[in-house]
């Protein structure tokens, strides 16, 4: 039994090095999609002391959005483009519709904002665009079916072209979030509010001017993780649960470090798939994927309270 | 009393202008609280003025009405004999006040380059794309806020902690970064609250050399509240007393001294 724990896994993986490069392979594609949810979470925080509960509608909001748009025989690339700007005006009215006349209310009442947030999406979402199952418009949008296959250590590693699309386009988006976040004017902004709102008043920034962008910038994370999970899945409101994913991602990574979120996504992704194949299938039936990510998150929480790359937890006095 | 209508000649000879700014019959209420009474005072181009006063006077709300952070219950503010509009704190700072906290105010998670850095937003113009990607303009005026920003690094003498993260910085490095920080964005305004609250002797005698300073080298307008007589009369050209959130004495250093109201404030006679 205890091998079965702590030796038969290792051997399997050293064994079939091939299979092991492919349940990595998939657990990166994975992790990377949560790494981005988690980055979306975290801007939003750091600048607003709002935990965004509306994060996983708003990813199936612009998933269906985009399919929707197409269904009404807009061509695939326009509807991405005027999704995004649904997207942008859904930031623009949350600032000025639900955060602008909460500011300085008690966090946990900004949170039940962004519940009701959810609700309205839910149920606007559902009367333009039903509820039923829908395709993703992947083939539409030029993403690559098919697979290339691998040979290395002389066995086989396969490789979907969704996923490499997938994990180019979101490393793209991630490059792209933490050029913007280090060297430019708003994104420096960015960063500095989530140290000191004061502070960053007195150096000219608009607090409205950033809460529409970081909920933009929410929305462009829905778009590109709606389209990658929902060419998986499907387009329906069980999409959501991607961004349920991110909260372990947020336990271990903590609420407001970018680094932690994406190192936190990347390690969930990449470890849960590894526990479901080497321990969770063979000696607990499987499906470990839906709580491991949380099991593990609690753990390291036990030893370290404030998160992998959290500062020391100080309660201000 | 000094007449001042036309500007004035400093004790030390420096030329001081025109009002810069005015603060017309301000008075701000909390509730029941009335923190200023009907307070009107100007401040003139190129001074050092002080604002003075026991705990609760009024002083940092004041500065809060100047800066944005606080808008007056009654009372007008006028900037280059234009009444001022209300104004959110970050459109005070975009106009060209700069200003640092009783309660220092820094982004802690940051090195002192990339705090002092945050000044320079106001004088950054270049689009979010071309920022992103460095492109001509962008990067043209990256290079040369970060030359100003070195500049003022040299200038306040913290060359040596340029990369450290503020927050591991002792209280009184804190207060010159933020100072340093207020100077990058180049004000025509700079409102310091309390600079040199809790420093020790010699950290007091440096900062105040560094307002001197930079009053003198740059002809900056500064308003500083200090809450220690002795400090402000060596630094201040004029100085405004409050107690209770009133208004009891206007003048030069030496006029407010010998002015009995201000006094029996300090001694505590009137309490
Ligand atoms: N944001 C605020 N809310 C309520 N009362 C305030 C606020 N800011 C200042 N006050 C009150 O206004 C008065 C003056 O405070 P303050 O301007 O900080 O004085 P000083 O800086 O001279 O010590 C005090 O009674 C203080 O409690
Ligand atoms: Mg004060």
């Amino acid at each position: 039994m205890l091998s079965d724990i702590f030796i038969n896994p290792f051997v399997d993986m050293v064994a079939a090095p091939d299979f092991l490069m492919q349940v990595l392979w998939e657990g990166l594609v994975s992790g990377i999609l949560y790494a981005l949810i988690a980055l979306g979470f975290v801007l939003i925080f750091r600048s607003s002391r709002i935990f965004n509960f509306a994060q996983g509608i708003m990813v199936v909001f612009a998933a269906l959005t985009l399919v929707g748009l197409h269904a009404y025989g807009v061509p695939a690339w326009i509807s991405v483009a005027l999704t995004l700007g649904v997207m942008f005006v859904l930031a623009v009215t949350i600032e000025r519709v639900v955060l602008r006349p909460l500011v300085g209310q008690p966090d946990i009442i900004l949170f039940m904002a962004t519940i009701g947030i959810t609700l309205f999406l839910i149920g606007f979402g559902e009367t333009i665009f039903g509820g039923e199952n829908k395709q993703m418009i992947t083939a539409e949008l030029g993403i690559p079916t098919g697979d290339t296959v691998l040979e290395p250590f002389g066995g086989l590693l396969i490789l979907q072209h969704l996923d490499i699309t997938v994990v180019i386009v979101a490393t793209l988006l991630v490059g792209a979030l933490l050029a913007f976040l280090n060297y430019t004017r708003m994104g420096r902004a960015i960063r500095a509010l989530g140290d000191d709102h004061q502070a960053a008043l007195s150096v000219g920034i608009s607090l409205q001017t950033i809460w529409v962008l970081v909920w933009f910038i929410a929305g462009i994370i829905a778009l590109v993780t709606g389209i990658a999970w929902g060419a998986r899945a499907g387009v329906s409101f069980a999409l959501e649960v991607i961004a349920y994913k991110a909260l372990p991602v947020l336990m271990l990574g903590g609420l407001e470090s970018i680094t932690g979120a994406i190192v936190g996504g990347l390690m969930i992704g990449i470890l849960e798939k590894l526990f479901e194949i080497y321990w969770g299938q063979p000696l607990l039936g499987g499906n470990t994927e839906t709580w491991f990510a949380f099991v593990l998150a609690l753990v390291v929480l036990l030893f370290r309270p404030q998160g992998l790359f959290g500062e020391r937890i100080i309660e201000r006095v | 009393m000094l007449d001042t209508s036309e500007g004035y000649v400093t004790e030390d000879g420096r030329q001081i202008g025109g009002v810069l700014m005015e603060m017309r019959d301000i008075t701000l209420k909390f509730g029941g609280v009335t923190a200023i009474n009907d307070i009107s005072f100007d401040i003139r181009e190129g001074e050092i003025r002080a604002i003075i006063g026991p705990n609760g006077a009024g002083k940092s709300s004041m500065l809060n009405i100047i800066s944005g952070f606080y808008t007056p219950t009654i009372g007008e503010l006028w900037y280059k004999g234009a009444k001022r509009p209300p104004m959110k704190p970050f459109e005070v700072a975009r106009m060209g006040v700069a200003r640092t906290f009783q309660n220092i105010a820094l982004f802690e998670g940051m090195s002192v380059l990339d705090n002092v850095m945050t000044g320079r937003l106001t004088h950054m113009k270049a689009g979010v794309f071309s920022q992103a990607l460095w492109w001509g303009k962008a990067r043209d005026e990256e290079i040369a806020n970060r030359e100003k920003v070195e500049k003022v690094i040299d200038f306040l003498e913290i060359q040596n902690i340029r990369k450290t993260p503020v927050g591991r910085l002792p209280y009184g490095l804190k207060k010159r970064v933020e100072l340093a920080r207020a100077l990058a964005a180049e004000p025509s305004i700079l409102l310091l609250d309390e600079p040199m609250a809790g420093m020790n002797v010699e950290e007091k005698e440096d900062m105040s050399r560094f307002i001197l300073d930079v009053n003198d080298e740059f002809g900056t307008t500064i308003a500083l509240i200090e809450h220690d007589m002795g400090v402000v009369m060596d630094l201040s050209d004029r100085v405004v007393v409050m107690d209770y959130g009133k208004k009891i004495g206007d003048g030069t250093p030496d006029e407010v001294r010998g002015n009995q109201d201000v006094i029996d404030a300090y001694l505590g006679v009137s309490h």
